[in-house]
């Protein structure tokens, strides 16, 4: 008889620690994760072998020189003024594509602050020139 | 002796589903977490005004650029060239990859644009310049 007692006695899992456990994790993953996201300015790069023939009056050339000076369309112009620049030009021609083409030895800060100037210009035709 | 009893009524909150509620956050943070962290070059990130947010992190991969010229993708150097290979594999395992580059802005124009045309090659074309936002 007592065997048959000790057989029956007690055959649950405790659950009451449940929730401490869950807490315990959830507090890890909450230590873990980091919500902030990535920020910066998106780009798509045109598939390789996916080049298209622009005609020369709806292009507009963008340099870049080592020094950071930007030449827009054979004309010097302020990094500051570009979005200005570009956006009446935009205007002008809505098919204009933008060709950016920076030095070697120019900055990426430069390149970077030309085609933020571009996108607050909203100049969704970009096309960015192998550097050489 | 009346009113005494009608202020004497439970006002508990109930426990009951906490732990399912607990659980449901927990579920959640699981889920957002990304473990694999790396810890990149130090670079001084170029400033801008038009910056977008990064939608998941889950699905962007980070290609450090240091002024020095040194190309870091999950902690390991590479030379411009070996990119190609590495942005392949992660573009056919991950069709919706978002390459997040963080170069220095320092860094030359040259070595980026030998980056742009490695990852045409890759055909990673979903490219982020990572960056601070400029204030006036």
């Amino acid at each position: 008889m007592l065997g048959k007692k000790r057989r029956f006695r007690g055959g649950e899992i405790p659950t009451s620690s449940m929730a401490d456990i869950a807490f315990l994790l959830l507090i890890f993953f909450l230590v873990t994760t980091t919500i902030d996201m990535d920020k910066g300015l998106g780009m798509v790069l045109p598939a390789e072998g996916e080049e298209i023939e622009i005609n020369k009056k709806n292009i507009l050339n963008c340099l870049i020189n080592s020094s950071g000076n930007v030449l827009l369309g054979g004309d010097p112009v302020e990094v500051r003024d570009l979005s200005r620049t570009v956006r009446q030009k935009i205007a002008e021609n809505d098919k204009l594509v933008i060709s950016v083409k920076a030095h070697k030895a120019s900055s990426y800060k430069d390149y970077i602050q030309v085609i933020d100037q571009l996108k607050q210009a909203n100049a969704t035709r970009v096309s960015i020139a192998e550097s050489n | 002796m009346k009113i005494n009893r009608k202020t004497q009524l439970e006002s508990e909150i109930p426990t009951a589903s906490m732990p399912d509620i607990i659980f449901m956050l927990l579920i959640f943070f699981m889920v957002t977490t990304v473990l694999r962290e790396y810890s990149g070059l130090p670079i001084s990130l170029p400033k801008a005004k038009r910056i977008e947010k990064l939608k998941s992190k889950r699905h962007t991969s980070h290609i450090w650029v240091s002024k020095e010229g040194l190309v870091s993708i999950e902690d390991k150097l590479y030379k411009a060239e070996g990119v190609r290979h590495v942005m392949y594999e992660k573009r056919v395992s991950d069709p919706q990859l978002v390459v997040s580059l963080k170069a220095d802005e320092r860094a030359k124009m040259g070595l980026v644009s030998d980056i742009h045309t490695e990852l045409r090659k890759a055909d990673a074309l979903k490219l982020n310049y990572s960056s601070k936002t400029a204030v006036d």
